[in-house]
């Protein structure tokens, strides 16, 4: 026993050495699993609130670039709106009401990353604005990613720019669909894998999410065709897509909630 | 004594801040930035115990985890640097260290950027092999290394520069 104890007191900065290293290789294997619940995560009261004061600040040196992108959306939706043909008449029934099952909130990303291999980024809203894991997060001009952590006021989103996620996207012309990665060369590309070989595909080609997850619904643009090669195997193409969103350049962004979300999921567990 | 420990306190404070609010945005040509705050490893006065400084640096490296939703590996990189750092001091100081007498204030300045080298690239080395986590991007790991290390380097070298003057 003796012994013991001393091997312990000897070996003692070694030890406590082993111990801190086993712990933060714990963490990090756990931050490259997606879905584990992570206790490292900015999404706390401490670093949130300094990201925010942080983010108070920078956001003046983008304010023109962002109002831009926010007059460019408005003038959009405005040109929908009258363009619409038609008046609503009294007792109008509009079917576009009846898939209307996705909840919109508007947020602010206060933490961008976009240099890592897996980029998260931070909001400005959390669960007590009923965010919670597994909502879909885009900006006007396209997809940006998931949402993970949550806390009272904060939450992290996965980005696409991560290689712990996929995302389903599809051709917009035909419905072949595949599989969004990101191989981590470049921020404003990312790679759609499995493809079909029999897809017509046309370089400048726009890809959109494919609504066969119940996170994204269907049709949100990702971006255009850079370049496509079929694979080693030959039987499905590998696709290189130009993101319509510039990542290194955020701010204001929506998230979707899909109010089935616990139904669908209700019945896909009981099978 | 006390004054050392608040001294510290503060640097401690003001590396991370300024990691995570200035440092980890620069993005250099792309991916490039500087992780200036192994400074406080390099830094740390040596006749204290080992112990509290290996902690100390594990709390640093986390710190920096928190903010940049990086799991562990910051923690990771700066202990092993935490721990490993006496075999670089004697190799890079000799004697001076033997002696336990060694300043950094008083140190040769070529001397010590060997020694910032080599902290600085096992650093990074376990930093970015760990962040990327997959043996067939071991290049794009090595490459990060490099680029970042050297931006390390550099404001490492400038800031013990700036702050040995004023004294």
């Amino acid at each position: 026993m003796q012994q013991i104890i001393n091997f312990f007191l000897r070996n003692k900065t070694f030890l406590l050495y082993l111990f801190l290293l086993f712990l933060s290789l714990v963490f990090t294997i756990q931050s490259h699993s997606y879905h584990k619940s992570r206790f490292i995560n900015s999404a706390n009261f401490l670093t949130g609130g300094i990201y925010n004061s942080v983010n108070n600040v920078q956001s003046f040196f983008n304010l023109k670039s962002q109002n831009e992108l926010l007059q460019e959306e408005n003038n959009y939706l405005k040109s929908v709106l009258y363009n619409t043909s038609g008046e609503f008449k009294e007792g109008f029934i509009d079917s576009t009401r009846f898939s209307s099952n996705y909840k919109f909130t508007s947020a602010r990303i206060i933490k961008n990353s976009y240099a890592s291999t897996n980029n998260v980024l931070l909001l400005n809203k959390g669960r007590s604005d009923s965010i919670d894991q597994d909502f879909g997060v885009i900006t006007s001009k396209g997809i940006l990613g998931i949402i993970d952590e949550t806390s009272n006021k904060y939450a992290t989103v996965i980005s696409i720019l991560n290689t712990n996620i996929k995302i389903s996207a599809q051709l917009k012309n035909t419905n072949h669909f595949g599989s969004l990665e990101w191989d981590t060369k470049n921020p404003n590309r990312v790679q759609l894998h499995e493809i079909s070989k029999i897809a017509p595909l046309k370089k400048g080609d726009t890809i959109v999410t494919s609504g066969r997850s119940i996170i994204f619904p269907k049709g949100i643009p990702v971006g255009t065709i850079e370049s496509f090669n079929l694979d080693s195997a030959e039987n499905f193409y590998t696709i290189e897509v130009n993101l319509f969103n510039d990542m290194t350049n955020i701010e204001h962004v929506y998230i979707i909630e899909n109010t089935d979300r616990k139904e669908i999921n209700n019945l896909l567990n009981n099978e | 004594m006390n004054n050392i420990v608040i001294s510290h306190t503060i640097q401690f404070i003001v590396l991370v801040l300024l990691q995570v609010a200035v440092l980890n945005h620069i993005n250099f040509l792309g991916d490039i930035n500087p992780y200036l705050y192994v400074i406080f490893i390099c830094l740390f006065p040596i006749n204290n115990n080992r112990i509290a400084f290996i902690f100390l640096s594990f709390l640093l490296g986390l710190s920096i985890d928190l903010f940049s939703d990086s799991g562990g590996v910051h923690a990771a990189a700066s202990v092993t640097i935490a721990f490993i750092r006496p075999v670089i001091l004697k190799f890079c100081f000799g004697s001076i260290y033997e002696h336990q007498t060694i300043k950094f204030k008083h140190v040769d300045f070529g001397a010590k950027v060997i020694y910032f080298i080599i902290i600085i690239f096992i650093h990074h080395l376990i930093l970015f092999s760990l962040e990327i986590f997959n043996l067939s991007n071991i290049l794009l790991a090595l490459k990060k290394t490099l680029f970042s290390g050297i931006f390390t380097l550099l404001l490492c070298v400038i800031t013990t520069v700036i702050f040995s003057r004023k004294k």
